[in-house]
């Protein structure tokens, strides 16, 4: 049995929420790399990990999504191993053998197909990242918000590698029915093309909110046999007064879980405009689906 | 198939190495460099969008169906500049400051340069002061601002004001693009347009040249 079944032996996980929003609270400048902060500012990054293990989290991510060579400023490149590490120490010393620590690994933001960058830098930069998480101690590895199949399939040569369980998230947000990636990739065809690739588990997260994922979700689940991960958005922001707003609030998110469970769903949590309270709503729907 | 439609088709599909043989043959032949453009290229590019709009073309249909026109405007380019043609105008595009997504940003900027345009790529992370440069030293017309983080999107607005304040703001035509970005955002900081997507991008920069032309020769006519 892989060791992602065997997490799932019990049933579904509750994930995490939000990190960027929850570190900008605690002080991060917007626009500002949060991952540096596992160096200069640990104690921050620890309290939005212990937060999420206090509303229920069983598996939490790492402030690591940005931690890559290339995504990182320049001035902090040379330090992307040491920024894994300390992520991956942070998370873990937070859960406290309470909640799996999942790897996050974000996209480069740029394009192979657009020659933006070569597949031998893509695979160097995660090379680093990669091992650097794994020998951290991470349970797992997460690519996720990934829009385009080709980096998705190159980080995912590096992940496997370390031979820890890689889950493969992809961001579903273009199209008039938002259920294609940037390159026009339908579900069915990414749930083919990671399983292939040699995925542990495949899922979706960011996206355009939680309504739309549980299609999603159903559509991915007649594609493959793996398990599937979900961390949609609290819905699309709006802008009030100058500022950006999620209006969905915790409970009307929760709302939507059965659904995404029925759907198939193993692993449960939030992406933008989430937060612990989403969590902990989540833990409270997830006790009543338990116990009907 | 006549030699302009084999050029079309070759754009359309995106196949590079097609597009600039064919066009290297027919300015062999002896056709002119500018009806390849706007006989086979343009309509070719136009038919690409329309195809995304539709979603059958998605960013890679795109991208390569640019490519191709690129790959026959490196051949047809010294002609036109030997010829003293002028393209349909410059446009300066870049990512604001705080943000380094540029995928966006290469597209509209690729999607640009087919649509005929002269791009002046100011990359991602680009502070005002660059913007203004590209518009006092460059003569860009019109100014397309990118952002993909809703926290960088106020980016936008201090740039348009950094443009103001340098003098330059009603010369050009700005328009605002990105994830995150809506049409009621583009109206509230003051820009001029808004950009659904890398193709609406050319067709509203389109428009925004002639605007600008009309409203130049309202200023001249002093009303």
């Amino acid at each position: 049995m892989s060791r992602v079944s065997e997490w799932l032996q019990g049933g579904p996980l509750l994930s995490d929420g939000a990190w960027g929003t929850e570190l900008i609270a605690r002080g991060l400048e917007p626009g500002t790399c949060p991952d540096v902060w596992n160096l200069s500012n640990p104690d921050a990054v620890a309290g939005v990990a212990r937060a999420y293990v206090e509303a229920g989290s069983r598996v939490i991510l790492t402030n690591t999504f940005r931690a890559n060579p290339v995504s990182l400023p320049a001035e902090f490149a040379e330090r992307a191993a040491e920024i894994n590490a300390a992520g991956v120490r942070i998370s873990k010393s937070a859960a406290a053998g309470r909640a799996l620590v999942f790897a996050s690994i974000g996209p480069t933001g740029k394009m192979v197909m657009a020659d933006e960058i070569s597949e031998s830098d893509v695979k160097a930069a995660y090379d680093i990242q990669t091992c650097a998480l794994a020998d951290a101690g991470a349970d797992a590895l997460l690519i996720e918000t990934q829009s385009d199949p080709m980096e998705a399939e190159i980080i995912l040569r590096s992940a496997k590698a370390t031979g820890l369980p890689v889950i493969v998230s992809f961001t579903f947000d273009t199209g008039k029915a938002h259920d294609r990636t940037l390159t026009g990739d339908t579900p069915e065809r990414i749930a083919l093309r990671m399983e292939q690739a040699g995925a542990d588990a495949i899922g979706a997260n960011c996206g355009s909110g939680i309504e739309h994922f549980v299609l999603l979700c159903r559509r991915m689940r007649q594609s493959c046999k793996l398990p599937l991960w979900m961390k949609p958005n609290a819905g699309l922001p709006v802008i009030e007064a100058g500022k950006l707003h999620y209006q969905q609030s915790a409970n009307e998110f929760a709302a939507h879980l059965p659904q995404l469970l029925l759907a198939g769903a193993s692993f449960v949590g939030g992406c933008c405009g989430t937060s612990p309270a989403f969590v902990a709503a989540l833990k409270e729907q997830f006790a009543e689906c338990a116990s009907e | 198939m006549s030699a302009m439609e084999q050029l079309y088709t070759a754009v359309l599909e995106g196949d590079a190495k097609s597009s600039a043989l064919l066009t290297a043959q027919a300015l062999e032949a002896g056709a002119d460099p500018m009806s390849l453009i706007t006989g086979a290229m343009v309509p070719a590019m136009d038919e690409a969008g329309r195809r995304f709009e539709a979603e059958d073309y998605f960013v890679p249909e795109l991208l390569l169906a640019a490519r191709a026109m690129k790959a026959s405007m490196v051949l047809i380019r010294p002609l036109l500049v030997a010829s003293g043609a002028k393209s349909l105008g410059r446009v300066a595009v870049g990512t604001v400051k705080g943000d380094l997504h540029d995928i966006g940003k290469n597209l509209v900027a690729s999607m640009l340069e087919g649509g005929g345009f002269d791009v002046i790529d100011l990359g991602a992370d680009v502070p005002p002061e660059k913007f203004i440069e590209a518009v006092k030293d460059k003569g860009a017309q019109v100014v397309c601002l990118s952002a993909l983080l809703t926290v960088t999107m106020p980016a936008m607005k201090t740039t348009i004001e950094a443009l103001k304040a340098a003098g330059v703001r009603d010369n050009i035509k700005i328009l605002v693009g990105g994830a995150p970005v809506t049409a009621q955002y583009a109206t509230e900081i003051g820009a001029d347009g808004f950009g659904e997507n890398a193709n609406s991008a050319v067709a509203l920069t389109r428009r925004m040249l002639v605007e600008q032309v009309a409203d130049a020769q309202l200023l001249s006519e002093g009303k």
